[in-house]
């Protein structure tokens, strides 16, 4: 995605008048390459707007999607919002949003805070789960301007999102004593591991790997990595590795440049994501999506803090740069492949400026200030 | 439970764990500097003989009061222990209370239990505890690592209890009982509190697994309550990798089940250097301490006197402060330290290109 978006950003800075008082390195990007010339192709047709549910969720969840209605008004983008308003301390999700969901096939939607320890079950698993949303995708790499300890990051970390651990099947075998099962089937584990190889193929990826534990759970994540070798051969093009996850993720503090695409099961894709996300600039700037047959839901990537904290919505200071780039990916799903580019390219120029940058990346701006830019920096 | 309190306050050694099993929660043995202390030594296989002389060395130099009582693995199964590892060795750790490690190959083949797993349940070594802080003199992208991973270590997602139900469907069991969270918890907040420690973080995944990380989430609250001048707090686990990689030094104490403990435990490793200098030490019942490396054999630079002991040398520093032997702890941490900052001798992985007898030297020097 950076690859794509950066000769329109030279393009950008060659035209506009910013390029004058630009400092030396982005007047250099702008000379060097010239416009895209590839152009897309629409069928007679394309370009009816088309419907996309929309859950604003708790806590920053409002914010940051009223910030992504903001834009795409701004770009007069084919794509207008159904809201549906759902809580994390509902029981169960509305049937009236999954209709909606069911009928539009794409959601975006922010974070849905979960109770911890007792009660109601996530509402966000039970949402995957209802969709059979089965792969959660999570692009972490390096956004130019920003600084970060780990340089080359462009990692994609694709998790099986329905069974494993998060199974959700627990009892008290006596009392003091809590039995948790994790469920690992073939079937699951083949269709993640074909979504891995095809985003790979579909994507230009030249490597796949697989964390695992299984020297520990021979069977279950034995059956995981079965699952992606048989996969693998089909793929001869892309090259296949296998990593213990405690291995990776020490791994990937000291040498994430090493990674290419990652697939994993539930509970190891949570950590890795997030753990990727970290290195490259943290969760507030992560893209992401959920993927199933027939739905999609794009929603922050890394899920740590997606709900933020009291404060961060009080003063009104959440970071929308996830959600904004999570909805260039949806727009690009959607086949509205410029739309898409335009907007990650204002984005990242915003970014790249570094003038206004949340809290979380060291700035002090709120996140209307944040949308604004991003509207300005549309062309 | 009085007379717990009692024997914890005397330090009985002699009290197996066999006859009061719930009462053997003492955590370390104080030792008077007087008398020599009897510790097992496993020096292990490749680079391990190597760098137990290293340790050897070091604590003759520095006047340490202790005897090594040097144990190797076998090379034919003990049906006693059903591993390589003799019931002698064990018995000589179980009876000295304290053992020092170095690697160990795993040998392959059926027929025996792993080395590790022989000597995690023969022991009921049931924490381990790393503690990670970044060495100056070594750079890496973090600076002010300073932070200690303990992980429960007999249960969890590690239980080992997996079955086909039918074809193409596995299920594993995760099992966590209140027993053994009562049990880390216990051992961390001591731990804290033995060295000045300010807080103690659990870390779970209980807004998923309710039942399984909320009970262990119970039970540090239960032991929290005990030691009110520790912070105590919970974070989530995805929250935690990410506050991890970003910023470690919100960490203080990190105490966790056993899975996430190996993947934190690995991360934190990660950040200071990797394992080849990252000390550890595992806590057993009866206050039984095995400190031991974590790095691999590295079988192809055996002999070749080439290897760093730092790892072996700092969890020889754990032991010896598990043991009491705090001052002579210090002296040797800090001729560690001060001749890893000073750059002078530094082995080959840290990009210097000193053999180890030399680095062993410049660290005698230093004491």
């Amino acid at each position: 995605m950076a690859r794509r978006g950066l000769p329109l950003l030279r393009h950008i800075l060659r035209d506009s008048a910013a390029a004058a008082s630009a400092p030396p390195l982005l007047k250099a990007l702008a000379s060097a390459e010239s416009r895209r010339s590839v152009t897309y192709m629409p069928r007679p047709g394309d370009g009816t707007p088309r419907a996309v549910t929309l859950i604003p969720g708790d806590g920053i969840g409002p914010l940051v999607t009223g910030a992504v209605r903001q834009v795409m008004e701004a770009m007069h983008a084919p794509v207008y919002f159904e809201t549906y308003e759902v809580h994390g301390d509902m029981d169960t999700v509305p049937p009236e949003v999954i209709q909606s969901i069911r009928k539009n096939k794409v959601c975006l939607k922010g974070g849905l805070a979960t109770p911890v320890g007792g009660g109601v079950s996530s509402l966000n698993v039970q949402l995957r789960k209802e969709l059979d949303l089965y792969a959660s995708l999570v692009h972490c790499f390096n956004l130019p301007g920003l600084p970060t300890r780990h340089q080359n990051v462009d990692i994609v970390v694709i998790r099986e999102n329905t069974e494993g651990e998060y199974s959700g099947l627990e009892h008290e075998v006596v009392p003091g004593v809590v039995e948790s099962l994790k469920v690992m089937t073939k079937f699951c584990s083949e269709r993640i591991a074909k979504y891995a190889f095809e985003y790979a193929y579909l994507n230009n990826r030249k490597k796949v790997t697989a964390v695992h534990k299984a020297n520990i759970m021979k069977l279950a994540d034995g059956l995981f990595l079965e699952s992606c070798r048989e996969v693998a051969t089909k793929y001869p093009g892309i090259k296949y590795n296998e990593i213990i996850v405690d291995n990776c993720c020490m791994q990937l503090v000291s040498k994430p440049e090493q990674f290419d695409v990652m697939v994993t099961p539930n509970l190891y894709g949570n950590l890795v994501a997030n753990t990727a996300a970290g290195i490259a600039g943290g969760t507030g700037v992560m893209p992401g999506g959920n993927v199933g047959q027939d739905h999609a839901v794009f929603e922050q990537g890394a899920s740590a803090g997606n709900v933020g904290n009291q404060k961060m919505v009080e003063k009104k200071k959440a970071n929308p740069v996830a959600l904004l780039l999570s909805s260039a990916m949806m727009l690009r799903h959607l086949q509205f492949p410029s739309f898409a580019d335009r907007l990650e390219t204002a984005v990242k120029l915003v970014i790249l400026e570094g003038e206004y940058r949340t809290k979380d990346l060291g700035g002090d701006s709120t996140t209307q200030e944040v949308v604004d830019a991003v509207i300005a920096a549309l062309d | 439970m009085a007379l717990c309190r009692l024997l914890q306050r005397n330090s009985i050694n002699q009290i197996s764990n066999r006859v009061l099993p719930c009462c053997s929660q003492y955590f370390s043995t104080a030792a008077s500097p007087s008398e020599t202390i009897r510790a097992t030594l496993f020096p292990g296989d490749g680079i391990g003989p190597e760098i137990s002389e290293s340790v050897k060395q070091v604590f003759s130099a520095a006047g340490v009061p202790i005897e090594w009582e040097e144990h190797f693995v076998g090379d034919k199964v003990d049906p006693r222990t059903e591993s390589f590892l003799t019931w002698e060795s064990l018995e000589s750790v179980r009876r000295n209370g304290v053992g020092l490690k170095g690697p160990m190959a795993t040998p392959i083949g059926k027929g025996h239990r792993s080395l590790n797993l022989t000597l995690r349940k023969e022991l009921g070594l049931y924490a381990n505890v790393r503690p990670c802080t970044s060495l100056s003199g070594y750079k890496t992208r973090y600076d002010d690592v300073n932070l200690v991973t303990i992980r429960e270590n007999t249960e969890g997602e590690y239980s080992g209890l997996e079955h086909q139900v039918v074809r193409g469907v596995v299920e594993s069991l995760k099992i966590i009982t209140r027993q053994a969270s009562l049990r880390v918890a216990e051992y961390a907040f001591h731990y804290a509190k033995t060295n000045g420690r300010q807080r103690v973080s659990a870390i779970h995944k209980a807004n998923i697994m309710r039942k399984t990380d909320g009970l262990f989430l119970k039970c540090c609250r239960e032991v929290a309550e005990k030691y009110p001048e520790i912070t105590y707090e919970e974070v989530i686990i995805d929250n935690c990798c990410m506050m991890l990689v970003k910023n470690p030094t919100l960490f203080d104490v990190l105490v966790m089940p056993n899975l996430y403990g190996d993947i934190i435990s690995d991360l934190s490793a990660g950040l200071i250097g990797g394992l080849g200098l990252t000390p550890s030490c595992n806590i057993g019942e009866g206050g039984i301490a095995l400190a031991e490396a974590v790095h691999g054999s590295a079988p192809d630079i055996a002999g070749k006197n080439l290897a760093n002991p730092t790892a072996l040398l700092l969890s020889s520093v754990m032991m010896l402060r598990h043991l009491k032997l705090n001052d002579k702890a210090d002296q040797i941490q800090n001729a560690i330290l001060s001749t890893i900052a000073e750059g002078k001798h530094r082995t080959v992985d840290l990009g210097g290109n000193s053999s180890k007898t030399d680095f062993t030297k410049a660290v005698c020097d230093h004491l």
